[in-house]
């Protein structure tokens, strides 16, 4: 498997090399580098070429990296049923750049986009329809942001008195609760009291 | 007067005038399987344009994933595809064990392969039934739903839940299955095509069930591969595709299987391929329960180490088993830095996790595949010129579920 893979990818690098950035095989598994600018017309070559044959959009999603540069990470997975094999592309994007849609390629890829914006707020140019998929009508923000808050903002709840549903500010009887469980030798970092004077001592 | 010597300007009113009609399917419509509200634009009794909205059965499970130790994730799973549990539960636990590099007992591997078995027909004697409910026969689902009440009991005996089972675990299965009931499993999976062809006599030649399904919702190979279908959808137009045999997981590649596949891609054929699949999975099901008395098949069911709790007498009298599994279900294990996509072929499709780990005890990113959300997109492509009552046939056939839909 690792070996079919290999070729793939010298393959698709010696192809394309002006959008392949890099390329890696981790458990079996292809992840190639894409450069946005170049995104659709190497989706577009991966489903045509013959030694790839990527017919299949299994799905797009995207990761949040909010330390770094460029934000986002968007990830296809494609997959081919005539040659068995799977691919993952892997783009870097900044928080305000506008990613090329491939709906055009995959018409799958529509409600994955969709869904994408909405819960990264990435912005897909030539989608046809980019409207919230998951969340209510009217939401707001971007859930799956590393810096939206797992409790949200709003609740919702239906008044007796005003005979309709209200949107209020979240209301938490306690703090929601978030434990560290990290091995005390491993994960957290304790400052005892009193350690600070050993460095300031020793400057 | 009213021989048309003044005109016919009555009838120009704005009430009049032909338009056309749009209509709410749903959200709490009994053949929207659930939460969905389609929003349908009809000209007359043809459907000109589908827009399912989507979302309301939404809990955020991929932003509560992140919170939480992978362990603690896994009972997520049984609830986005309530239908067929344990399928889901299996991509989790596939994830995990493929970066951590954990290999699963050879007993676990086969009862795994037992209950994602018991769950596919969990899931077909859902879809099936109620497909016939859909267009009109009540029957089907009472006789399809007792012989769901036996298999919800073998879920209840082997984990002691009914549906949310959270019985697969990363590194094995939580308990082992005592041999009474192995002996029962195959008992019922014996004379289990007989209820099958109960249910055959009643729906395959039954002349409405026909005619609401036979031509109606038809898939093209480029169909599938436009709109990422899977599973049924895919094997229903004729293409052998089951990543039981493509891409064998678990150890499906020693089983005697065939994948069954449609002719004409219609309702009808997804019908008889699900009705077919069945009887594949009950023959799964009797050699996975022959392989389990096996001698050389017996042992624990749980990978020991550092992914999965020290066994209860270990607990008794060891120290350190006592601190493993204290850690174990506070602090979590922990899964290497690094990316994996693992997929199953679930009841419905291609069930898929994509999981990103940074290292600690919880997943960094996980996203969730689930079939049904490529399919119900398409219901636009495919809903369009066919009758409104067609509808409901049609997203029966889709088998869609909105707990995996939404997430």
């Amino acid at each position: 498997m690792t070996e079919a893979l290999k070729d793939l990818g010298t393959h698709l690098e010696l192809k394309r090399g002006d959008s392949v950035l890099g390329w890696e095989i981790t458990l079996d598994e292809l992840t190639v580098d894409v450069a946005p600018a170049s995104l659709k017309g190497f989706v577009e070559f991966l489903k045509t070429d013959a030694t790839c044959k990527f017919s299949t959009l299994v799905d797009i999603t995207a990761v949040d990296y909010p330390g770094r540069a460029k934000r986002f990470d968007v990830i296809y997975h494609f997959l081919s049923m005539y040659q068995n094999q799977r691919i993952r592309l892997r783009m870097a994007v900044h928080e305000d750049e506008m990613v090329a849609s491939i709906t055009e390629v995959y018409p799958a890829a529509n409600w994955f986009e969709r869904e994408i914006f909405d819960m990264f707020g990435i912005l897909f140019s030539g989608h046809p329809d980019l409207r919230r998929i998951l969340t209510d009508y009217g939401f707001r923000g971007h859930p799956l942001r590393k810096d939206f808050p797992t409790t949200g903002y709003t609740e919702v709840r239906y008044d007796e008195v005003e005979k309709r549903v209200v949107y209020e500010p979240v209301k938490l009887v306690q703090e929601y609760r978030q434990f560290d469980f990290m091995s005390p030798w491993e994960g957290a970092d304790y400052i005892l009291p009193g350690d600070e004077k050993s460095e300031e001592a020793a400057k | 007067m009213m021989d048309g010597t003044k005109g016919f300007e009555d009838a120009q009113t704005g009430e009049q005038k032909i338009r056309n009609f749009n209509i709410n399917f749903g959200p709490q419509h009994p053949a929207a399987h659930g939460v969905l509200r389609m929003v349908l634009e009809l000209d007359g009794e043809i459907v000109e344009r589908v827009d399912p909205h989507i979302g309301l059965l939404h809990r955020g499970t991929e932003k509560l994933m992140e919170s939480r130790t992978y362990l603690q994730n896994l009972p997520y799973f049984d609830r986005l595809d309530y239908v067929g549990t344990m399928n889901q539960e299996h991509a989790w636990c596939l994830a995990i064990e493929k970066l951590t590099g954990v290999e699963v007992p050879r007993r676990a591997s086969l009862i795994r392969v037992l209950y994602c078995e018991i769950g596919r027909i969990l899931n077909h004697l859902l879809n099936v039934t109620t497909q016939a409910l859909d267009v009109g026969a009540l029957t089907p689902p009472l006789w399809g739903f007792e012989a769901r009440e036996d298999l919800m009991i073998f879920y209840e005996r082997a984990c002691g839940a009914r549906l949310h089972a959270a019985y697969f675990r990363p590194g094995g299965v939580h308990q082992d299955l005592p041999p009474e009931l192995i002996d029962d499993i195959d008992a019922w999976a014996e004379k289990f095509p007989k209820v099958l062809d109960d249910i055959d006599e009643l729906l395959t030649e039954n002349r409405i069930f026909k005619q609401r399904n036979v031509d109606i919702g038809i898939i093209t190979e480029e169909d599938i591969l436009d709109w990422a279908y899977s599973g049924v959808m895919v094997r229903g137009s004729g293409l052998a595709w089951d990543l039981r045999r493509a891409q064998p997981y678990e150890c499906y590649d020693e089983f005697d299987f065939q994948i069954p596949v449609g002719k004409n891609g219609d309702c009808y054929d997804r019908y008889l391929c699900r009705m077919e699949e069945m009887r594949q999975s009950a023959h799964i099901m009797r050699q996975a329960c022959a392989k389990l008395r096996e001698p050389e098949n017996q042992g624990d069911v749980l990978a020991r180490g550092k992914l999965t709790p020290p066994t209860r007498s270990d607990m008794k009298t060891s120290m350190e088993a006592l601190i493993h599994h204290f850690k174990l279900y506070t602090e979590g294990f922990k899964v290497p830095e690094g990316h994996v996509y693992a997929a199953v072929e679930a009841p419905k499709g291609e069930f898929g996790v994509y999981l990103v780990s940074d290292g600690t005890n919880k997943p960094y990113r996980a996203k969730i595949r689930a079939p049904g959300y490529p399919h119900l997109q398409s219901m636009d492509h495919i809903g369009r010129g066919y009758q409104l009552a067609d509808v409901s046939a049609i997203l029966g056939s889709l088998d869609v579920v909105f707990g995996e839909i939404d997430r």
